[in-house]
């Protein structure tokens, strides 16, 4: 056992690539939540993501495209949950897991093609000074463009929930559907766009997995991390900031216990390789325990106009 | 005298007709609103107001017809139109955002919304103006009914209607919040605002409005001025038939047969409310008349009699025995029935058949059950037997709980419980949002069961219909229970200041 050969700067630098994905999902999931829409699918959009972000980069070499595939193929993808859920009033768990089955099998028909590709990854962004200050700089300054994209999603997604009126309305669909479309909002229609967003933020946290942390094209090389998204969005109460920490706290312990597996601690590999999910959870439980758990009012229940 | 009124008229309506699959929900119906008028529209439940209203605030397109706003054609094709054009309503079943503040809810029912701290100073500009105290800060979640409200109304009133739509606006209130919301209406009606006031509490309708239109099957079937008219003759104009008032012989009550001891009951629910240290006896054959505002504990003291919830302390006796620790179905067993308020999820399960339903609650006393296996044919048996005997409108015992209205289903639930032959009777609500006729029955139906000696306690917010019914009264007021008194003599004033948390000692000294 050699503890010394664990870098703290590296671990935290790779902690925040081994999050964005988790990250990415959780914070669309949240949204869609906000909204009232429990969209079980993340995993299937994820994937799908990863595959399309993937088949789009070794045909173009550009890495910026492949996200933006990646988004579009989500957003796609939600469609399909959104129109079978919103217009056609099926069950949003039901649909939810459908959508992540499909996922699942669509991915695995792209990807046959690409199976063990290389592909051209996004470049690190050295910021100017700022990457130079000691400690600090490679922690947060040396990263591809992306995990600054997904900050200023999570940014951009607490101020316009808290602080304009596009996000009153998602918040009050998401609260009681009944009364917003009594006011005269749209229901289906705003739900719709909250669900895109979902997707898009599903499928760029896919492609973040097959683009930059592997990167490579695996079948079902999401692994889960759909699912962990979900219980973050759940056990950080909805917010965006501790969001973050949710999936900040899941990449960091993932990254810890792959450290530590290396360095040979005698704990078995087994009880490493869950300690991220059990911890995440634990901790998260822990923060929600107190105040306002703040779920959605009308998170899951259909909408029907004339009821 | 029509006539007049259409000349001077805010807004008129002509030949309005809307048709759903299978029912006419309004057929040619006209009249026209004075500004500042309190004008009522009266009428049963189905009689076609609610979708007349909606088509007024745009929700809803009529078939046929047209109405004129202030000389001008009015067609709004969506709420947003209606509020532009200065009509405004408080729903009956609050339309509000629980997890969001006050301040957030009232930006939520404006098309053009100040800044934050802008509409913060109106609203507690507003709300001191008409009287109507309210926090902008507070979330809407941790309000009482009378203060959610006056959310709904400060709303409305941001935007500067010229008529107001209030739905059933009193059936949550106490006396004394009736009274602050009438004279905040009588301060509009100066300045002008007319008002269309959906009840059906007649009293508050004679008390408040200068004109009425009642409708029936949605058709207009009569006008009238309500302050010329008894409450009972209004009844009658909305009903079509002479109202059928509940009877009784009076007898002596027997022996105690259920008495709470000291109960207090911690509710888990954040938006529940504690009992308190409750005592009550209920005797053979008496109705015992439990008033209050929704939210000071009903829902909690029926969990506590009907076995769902477990006592924190305190005890509940059956004949002298201690039942407390037992659950709904052993109390079941007991003869000690109960049905909640909540009828579709609590008393019934909304998509399950009404033999299933039957079954839910009837499966103990009436053996519908053998060695584990379900006894379909004598529990369909059963379901039927209520239907008949309540009167349920209903295709068969085989139709969904929730495809029933709300008095038909309100009567099968209440059938399925006084069946069972109970020696005690728990009921929350018994009639809430049942037409006239249906209540009635219903009424009827726990009269005849306390003549044949059963306990019965009745929980309602309707004071009228508790004191029609019930021999003893007392109140919860925040999950303390009042010293019962005699129904006998009791005033609606009276019970307001219990209902207000004031117990009949201190009433006798207010006297």
């Amino acid at each position: 056992m050699d503890l010394s050969q664990i870098n703290p700067i590296l671990l935290i630098a790779s902690l925040m690539v081994a999050a964005t994905p988790i990250l990415l999902a959780a914070i669309g999931e949240a949204v869609v939540e906000k909204a009232g829409v429990l969209n079980l699918g993340v995993e299937g959009m994820m994937i799908t993501g990863a595959v399309v972000g993937f088949a789009i980069t070794v045909n173009t070499d550009a890495p910026a495209l492949g996200f933006v595939g990646a988004a579009i193929a989500g957003a796609a993808l939600s469609m399909l949950f959104g129109i079978l859920t919103q217009y056609l009033l099926s069950n949003q768990v039901a649909t939810g897991l459908g959508l992540t089955l499909f996922g699942l099998g669509l991915s695995s028909l792209i990807g046959k093609p690409y199976e063990g590709m290389k592909v051209t990854t996004l470049a690190k962004m050295e910021i100017p000074l700022l990457s130079d200050i000691p400690v600090l700089g490679p922690i947060l300054f040396k990263h591809d463009p992306m995990i600054y994209v997904s900050l200023m999603i999570i940014a951009g997604t607490w101020y316009v929930l808290k602080h304009t009126r596009a996000g009153l309305i998602l918040r009050g669909v998401g609260e009681n559907h009944d009364a917003a479309h009594a006011l005269g909002y749209k229901v289906i229609r705003v739900r719709l766009m909250a669900i895109a967003f979902g997707g898009a933020c599903a499928g760029m946290g896919g492609a973040y997995i097959s683009l930059v942390r592997v990167p490579q094209w695996v079948d079902g090389m999401t692994a889960g991390a759909g699912w962990i998204a979900l219980a973050i969005v759940v056990f950080a109460s909805w917010r965006p900031w501790r969001v973050l920490l949710g999936a900040y706290l899941f990449g960091g312990i993932t990254v810890l216990q792959l450290n530590l597996q290396a360095a040979g601690v005698p704990v078995p590999v087994e009880v490493l390789a869950m300690s991220p999910y059990v911890i995440t959870i634990v901790v998260l439980v822990i923060i929600s325990l107190k105040g306002n758990h703040g779920a959605p009012g009308a998170l899951g229940k259909i909408f029907h106009a004339t009821h | 005298m029509e006539e007049t009124r259409t000349q001077d008229a805010l807004l008129t309506l002509e030949g309005l007709t809307k048709a759903y699959p299978g029912v006419v929900a309004n057929d040619n119906v006209s009249f026209s609103i004075l500004p500042g008028e309190v004008h009522a529209l009266l009428g049963e439940n189905g009689a076609g107001k609610s979708t007349l209203v909606k088509m007024i605030y745009g929700l809803v397109k009529p078939d046929q017809g047209t109405m004129t706003l202030k000389d001008a054609p009015f067609q709004p094709a969506n709420p947003a139109a209606a509020r532009a054009a200065g009509v405004a309503m408080v729903f009956q079943h609050f339309s509000l955002f629980d997890a969001l503040s006050v301040a957030e809810n009232i930006s939520l029912g404006m098309d053009h919304p100040p800044k934050p701290r802008e509409l913060t100073a109106r609203i507690r500009q507003v709300s001191e103006a008409y009287g109507l105290p309210l926090d902008p800060d507070r979330i809407v979640g941790e309000l009482s009914a009378g203060e959610r409200q006056r959310v709904e109304i400060i709303r409305c009133l941001l935007q500067d209607p010229k008529l107001l739509i209030m739905d059933e606006p009193t059936s949550v209130l106490t006396p004394q919040e009736v009274d602050i919301l009438f004279e905040t209406l009588r301060k509009l009606t100066q300045e002008g605002t007319a008002i269309l006031y959906i009840s059906h509490k007649l009293e508050e309708i004679r008390a408040l409005c200068e004109h009425a239109t009642i409708l029936r099957l949605g058709k207009v079937v009569d006008t009238c001025d309500p302050r010329e008219k008894s409450a009972k003759e209004l009844a009658e104009m909305m009903v079509g038939t002479t109202l059928h008032v509940p009877e009784r012989d009076a007898s002596e009550p027997g022996d105690v047969v259920l008495a709470m001891d000291h109960v207090t009951l911690y509710t888990p629910s954040p938006f529940g409310t504690d009992l308190r240290d409750v005592s009550l006896e209920v005797r053979a054959g008496e109705v015992l008349g439990v008033g209050g505002v929704a939210g000071n504990g009903q829902d909690e003291l029926l969990a506590a009699l009907s076995g769902e919830a477990r006592l924190t302390s305190g005890s509940v006796l059956l004949n002298g025995v201690p039942i407390a620790k037992l659950g709904p179905n052993e109390r079941r067993a007991l003869a000690v029935l109960s049905a909640p308020e909540e009828r579709l999820g609590h008393s019934a399960a909304p998509d399950m058949s009404l033999t299933e339903n039957a079954l839910l609650t009837a499966a103990v006393r009436q053996r519908l059950t053998k060695r584990g296996f379900l006894r379909w044919g004598k529990t369909e048996d059963y379901a039927k037997r209520v239907i008949k005997e309540f009167d349920v409108r209903t295709p068969g015992p085989a139709n969904a709980a929730r495809s029933l209205s709300g008095g038909n289903l309100q009567k099968f639930v209440i059938g399925r419980e006084v069946l069972q032959k109970p020696e005690v009777l728990v009921v929350n609500q018994p009639t809430w949002g049942v037409d006239a006729s249906a209540a009635a029955d219903i009424r009827q139906s726990l009269l005849d069961l306390a003549a044949g000696g059963t306990a019965v306690i009745v929980i309602s917010q309707d004071l009228d219909e508790i004191l029609e019914i019930s021999d003893r009264f007392t109140a919860l007021n925040e999950g303390r229970l009042a010293e019962p008194v005699p129904t006998r003599g009791l005033t609606v004033e009276k019970i307001g200041l219990m209902i207000g948390g004031m117990h009949a000692p201190a009433l006798e000294d207010a006297e």
